[in-house]
């Protein structure tokens, strides 16, 4: 799950992670009182979940409370990477002498705790790794005993020369290390890690992901969540046990397995149609998810054509197929739909689904191209 | 031979008076796996489909000899059980838990490694060495002992291919799905290294998705290592970035993970990818 960077912020305070006053707004009038309250200059920043806010116009530096809130009026309501912006951070503008890069993640490939700091922080980061990843320091983490403080030094010795700063940022990598543990985290950093003229240090930018499967033991966390409208159908989906996404196509999927539904998303695709969906509705297939899982597909009105794509594992396939038509028959659905059915049973299950109006296809790209010609009639 | 399990496998469910527990106990038996004992605490000195339940993974093992572990264990108890196993002397753990924290499966790993188990999952399907002895809730009837080696990240788009292989009269050494979830033991590395040395194997599939680079180190290994024909089918070509499509582990994120690099990194060492799953056989039959 992603937090907002003013949700980052406050588990860094809590960890004493030295980060700027700031409040939120969702109105103009809000940034303009909060901009009195701090006092400028100030930065005032669009939150949306996606990196990139600073060249896609969403952050912008103020030095009156009156300018906050033009800023302000200006950035609400403003599409970043398809994201609308519904608040804004106003925080007091630092003085940026030197900027670094402090990141935490749970690395897949030695399945452990991975730090990584680089002297070169800031909005280019991305590109530095890509580049010049010789720039980034890496220091893989043992599990058990965790960040000991000389490791923490000898990665702050890579940021500056100076040991006053040494020890501050060496400091500051330990408690980000201990927010990362205490938050079940999958990602955080700090970027830019920045040193002013005189020589103070601040968090000016802080993001954090959530492990999903962690959230259950951090309720306080679960509390941020910020959802958009379509996120919440794919939240309401998975309180029903299907894992929904939607896209911009005009077939809805509907298929057991996360692998095959994005095999079946691909395939769609290569035959030339666009799905409309990601759809798993796990590894059986009871009548009531097939329920569930057709009435989100027909909410969204781009659907022209549903494609099952099931395989019978355990679950035997004419069971599903019975558990199809009695769906069918509680719904009143008046799209055409097309079923592949493979696996255990299959013969009996196409016998069932012979007796109905449903499209059954002999392969899974026989499916991909009947639903797709169907959708474009 | 094939690899992991076969008919000397021995094995312990961890969680075998649960519903799912018991049912796949069942099938396994059913397939002709050796389930030598159950494990539920309180519930010792039950019986599950004719098998002896037991407090401890620890007596399962002094009382029966297996070397091989299933959990059948909710999330919330997974972690705990995975330890057990491994302190317990477990060979082989299974874990087809959903739902495990990624920093808990960071430490169970390094446990792990110190002990010598070696750990298939969590998120996993199982493995099944056909006509040998199934460890899983894989379909066994799709399956026909042969000579090609599968490794996956899913489940059902692994039964998928593997109803191919069956009916185009390739069969199956091993077939095992290592896991939806970041942080998972064996991957696909390990399993290839296992299949190297294996007779019975003579060719392997890849089944792979979006998400980290396993599939990437995989390729690196296969150009310096691996002798044997390799066919790759990579899921999640159109998957929007940022999503976590229904596995915990499939995800790209900041442009890295996608499944046109790993399609990129598998060609460029002479791997072939399939652009659907059926051309898999193909694709395989060509090289054999």
């Amino acid at each position: 799950m992603k937090i907002h960077e003013y949700q980052a912020k406050e588990i860094f305070k809590r960890f004493g992670i030295p980060v700027p006053d700031g409040k939120v707004a969702t109105t103009p009038e809000e940034a303009e009182k909060i901009a009195n309250e701090l006092g400028a200059p100030l930065v005032v920043k669009a939150q949306v979940h996606v990196g990139g806010r600073g060249k896609a116009g969403g952050v912008k530096l103020v030095k009156t409370p009156e300018e906050a809130k033009e800023a302000a009026s200006k950035i609400l309501g403003l599409d970043i990477k398809g994201l609308t912006v519904k608040k804004v951070l106003i925080t007091k503008a630092i003085d940026i002498k030197d900027e670094a890069y402090i990141g935490y993640i749970v690395d897949r490939r030695s399945k452990k705790p991975l730090v990584m700091v680089s002297a070169a922080g800031g909005i280019d980061i991305e590109e530095v790794a890509r580049e010049t990843p010789e720039k980034i320091h890496k220091f893989v983490i043992d599990p058990f005993y965790g960040l000991l403080p000389h490791q923490a030094m000898e990665l702050a010795l890579k940021l500056y020369n100076d040991i006053k700063l040494v020890r501050k940022a060496a400091d500051v990598i330990l408690k980000l290390y201990k927010a990362f543990i205490s938050v079940d985290a999958s990602l955080s950093e700090i970027n830019p890690f920045v040193v002013t003229p005189d020589g103070e240090i601040w968090a000016v930018d802080a993001k954090i992901n959530i492990d999903d499967n962690a959230l259950v033991r951090h309720p306080d966390i679960e509390e941020m969540r910020d959802v958009t409208e379509a996120e919440k159908k794919e939240l309401d989906a998975k309180s029903k046990g299907l894992s929904y996404i939607k896209l911009d196509g005009n077939i809805g999927c509907v298929v057991n397995g996360a692998g095959l539904a994005m095999a079946t998303m691909d395939l769609i695709k290569k035959y030339g149609g666009e799905p409309a969906n990601f759809l798993d509705i796990g590894g059986s297939s009871s009548p009531e998810k097939v329920v569930n899982a057709l009435n989100i597909l027909i909410s969204d009105k781009n659907v022209k054509s549903i494609f099952f794509n099931i395989f019978g594992g355990i679950t035997r396939c004419d069971d599903v197929a019975n558990g199809i038509v009695e769906a069918l028959s509680k719904l009143t659905i008046n799209l055409p739909i097309v079923i592949k059915l493979a696996g255990t049973n299959e013969d009996e299950a196409k016998k069932i689904l012979s007796q109905t109006e449903l499209i059954t296809a002999a392969s899974m790209a026989d499916g991909a191209k009947k639903s797709i010609e169907i959708a474009g009639k | 031979m094939s690899i992991l399990i076969d008919k000397s496998t021995k094995l312990a469910v961890q969680g075998i008076t649960g519903r799912d527990g018991s049912f796949h106990t069942k099938k396994m038996l059913e397939y002709g796996t050796h389930v030598v004992a159950g494990v539920t605490p309180g519930k010792g000195g039950e019986q599950v489909e004719g098998v002896p339940v037991f407090n401890t993974v620890k007596e399962a093992v002094e009382q029966t000899g297996a070397n091989t572990s299933i959990l059948f264990v909710p999330a919330k108890f997974a972690i705990d059980a995975i330890y057990e196993a491994g302190d317990a002397g477990i060979r082989l753990i299974v874990a087809v838990s959903e739902g495990i924290p990624a920093l808990d499966m960071v430490k169970a790993v390094a446990f792990l490694d110190e002990k010598g188990s070696n750990l298939i999952g969590p998120n996993s399907p199982g493995i099944i060495s056909p006509g040998k002895s199934k460890v899983g809730i894989l379909p066994g009837q799709i399956f026909k002992q042969g000579s090609i080696g599968v490794i996956s990240r899913s489940g059902t788009l692994t039964y998928e291919i593997v109803n191919h292989l069956t009916n185009a009269e390739l069969g199956e050494s091993t077939c095992l799905g290592i896991g939806g979830d970041p942080i998972i033991g064996l991957k696909f590395i390990d399993c290839l290294e296992l299949f190297s040395k294996d007779e019975q194997t003579k060719g392997v599939v890849l089944i792979g998705e979006i998400g980290g680079s396993d599939e990437e180190e995989a390729a690196i290994y296969i150009k310096e290592n691996f002798k044997k024909p390799v066919v790759s089918f990579i899921a999640g070509l159109t998957a929007p970035p940022g999503k976590r499509m229904g596995h915990a582990g499939a995800i790209v994120s900041g442009g890295t993970g996608t499944a046109a690099e790993k399609i990129k990194a598998f060609e460029s060492v002479g791997v072939a990818v399939a652009k659907e799953p059926e051309e898999v056989v193909k694709l395989l039959k060509e090289k054999l």
